[in-house]
């Protein structure tokens, strides 16, 4: 089991997320940046929707009180196993009464704690993700106990170690796609859009939003449904970019639509960090 | 053939979005997002993740096939089972009778809703329990349901300012609309009244008994009957 000693700024469990409940409302949720969850769940051969800890800025401390084989990826938040630092982006063998905990952000937002054959909560419609009322729970709390299998092998002599992409967290590009209304922005707007700088203010799981005010021309449309990745226009000008946790339709023009790297990309960013659209 | 001309868009790279062309919502444009939905999970399973129903479109995410290639199987299953699907009845809708407690110390914002809208507290309730209320399709909220025909009399503007917390249950009026809030969440309607049915379950699959098409029709009552577990959810049939 894992006891959770601290619980870090944001940390709650993730999968993939939950398919085919958006019909009834249910958002998709499952981990922010997938790409940096699934090179974590690589690092220890799980299937890719194998259950991980997201954790958001701070990380927690945990402890293991059984043998396993975890990675952490993503965020680097100086991760350290019993007070030895440990590496990003590689297979670590845990024993019993192990303690992970982590000490000052360097680059990133979110880092990706995977174990072998994942943690076991409890699936909700299908998935392990975290998402109150969906779930009991929408972060982890103290003292709480996480299952997960006991998984007592050495490291393979010859394990690998990723080497990440730094681009994946400095470039500051997010690619998109047109949104569906996005052809009804004048042309001068759509260029515009398209060759401002941006700063990220308020955001969370379910949105991140835009400084800057952009004019809006358009009406708001009927109801229809937003993705995550799906940038809306506010009638005050405001542009949000939905995110995983994001409600399931809207009725806002989407002008754009990020790619699923772009997604990831942005689930590293904070507060105040700059961004640029670019259409692909 | 299809009376509506429909539109295809990518929408990012994983998902279709289908536009009716139609300037408003209607039973007729429901039915045929319906039929295209039965149409397609019919024809096309292997393609299709999952679909997100709203008033005038319908939202496909896909999978195993290019974007041109999606769309051009779904224009030929589409088209080729429109005409023999559109005349038989395509699925039984059920008409759901959900208690509402019109209450003040629940609706606790009828007294100014009325007011507004310059009606009697009694005239609120009947004109809200009278109609037979189409339900359009879920979202927005885990199990929220976006239902259409609010008599005109009671439309009214949101509130200026949204409330941070809302309770479950609650029965509120937003411009057009009316509806239930599944859970406690923040929100700008006038809530008139509570419904004390849960509207979604996480361990009952599915989750939530609701589907597009389906009819709601809100019956009153009293606080007595509200607290003490004195009420039902009836379903009937409307195909007699």
């Amino acid at each position: 089991m894992l006891k959770v000693v601290q619980t870090g700024l944001y940390t709650s469990v993730q999968d993939l997320g939950r398919l085919g409940y958006r019909k009834y409302g249910v958002p998709l949720s499952g981990v922010m940046d997938a790409y940096a969850a699934r090179q974590a769940n690589l690092l220890l051969n799980n299937a890719e929707n194998c259950a991980v800890l997201e954790c958001t800025q701070t990380g927690p401390t945990l402890l293991f009180t059984q043998p396993s084989q975890i990675a952490i990826c993503g965020a680097d938040m100086n991760a350290r196993l019993n007070k030895g630092a440990v590496a990003l982006n590689k297979t670590l063998r845990i024993q019993a009464n192990d303690v992970l905990s982590f000490g000052k952000l360097e680059y990133g937002m979110r880092c990706y704690i995977a174990i072998k054959h994942g943690f076991k909560t409890p699936l909700v419609l299908n998935s392990r993700s975290y998402y109150k009322p969906i779930t009991i729970q929408q972060t982890i709390s103290s003292d709480q106990l996480i299952l997960y299998n006991v998984f007592d092998e050495p490291l393979h002599a010859n394990y690998v170690k990723l080497s990440i992409n730094r681009t994946h967290f400095k470039q500051s590009l997010i690619e998109v796609q047109p949104g569906p209304e996005f052809d009804l922005l004048p042309t001068n707007q759509q260029v515009m859009l398209l060759n401002t700088t941006f700063h990220i203010g308020i955001n969370n799981r379910m949105a991140y939003q835009l400084e800057e005010r952009f004019p809006n021309t358009l009406a708001s449309i009927l109801t229809s449904a937003v993705l995550p990745g799906t940038v809306q226009l506010t009638p005050s000008g405001k542009l949000i970019i939905l995110m995983r946790d994001a409600q399931t339709t809207g009725g806002y023009p989407r002008v754009l639509q990020l790619t699923e790297t772009a997604i990831n990309r942005l689930a590293q960013k904070k507060l105040n960090n700059e961004i640029q659209f670019k259409l692909v | 053939m299809n009376k509506y001309t429909l539109t295809y868009k990518a929408f990012g790279s994983t998902a279709v979005l289908i536009e009716w062309q139609a300037q408003q919502i209607s039973i007729d444009v429901l039915q045929d997002i319906q039929l295209f939905q039965q149409i397609i999970l019919t024809e096309l399973p292997e393609y299709i993740v999952e679909c997100i129903p709203a008033y005038v479109s319908l939202t496909i995410i896909y999978k195993n096939k290019s974007f041109d290639q999606f769309v051009l199987a779904l224009k030929a299953s589409y088209q080729k089972h429109f005409n023999n699907l559109k005349q038989e009845n395509i699925q039984k809708n059920n008409v759901w009778h959900l208690p509402v407690c019109y209450h003040q110390s629940l609706g606790f914002d009828l007294v100014a809703y009325s007011e507004k809208v310059q009606l009697t507290i009694n005239e609120v309730i009947e004109l809200h329990t009278n109609t037979l209320y189409t339900i359009y399709f879920l979202g927005f909220l885990p199990g929220f349901l976006y239902l259409g025909d609010l008599d005109e009399r009671l439309h009214c503007n949101r509130k200026s300012s949204p409330l941070l917390k809302i309770p479950k249950g609650s029965v509120g009026i937003g411009g057009k609309q009316t509806g239930i809030y599944p859970q406690a969440s923040p929100g700008g309607w006038h809530i008139i009244g509570n419904c004390p049915i849960t509207l979604f379950k996480v361990n009952d699959e599915p989750p939530s008994p609701f589907k597009p098409g389906d009819q709601i029709q809100f019956y009153a009552i009293s606080l007595e009957d509200y607290r003490q577990n004195n009420f039902s959810m009836a379903k009937s049939n409307n195909h007699a």
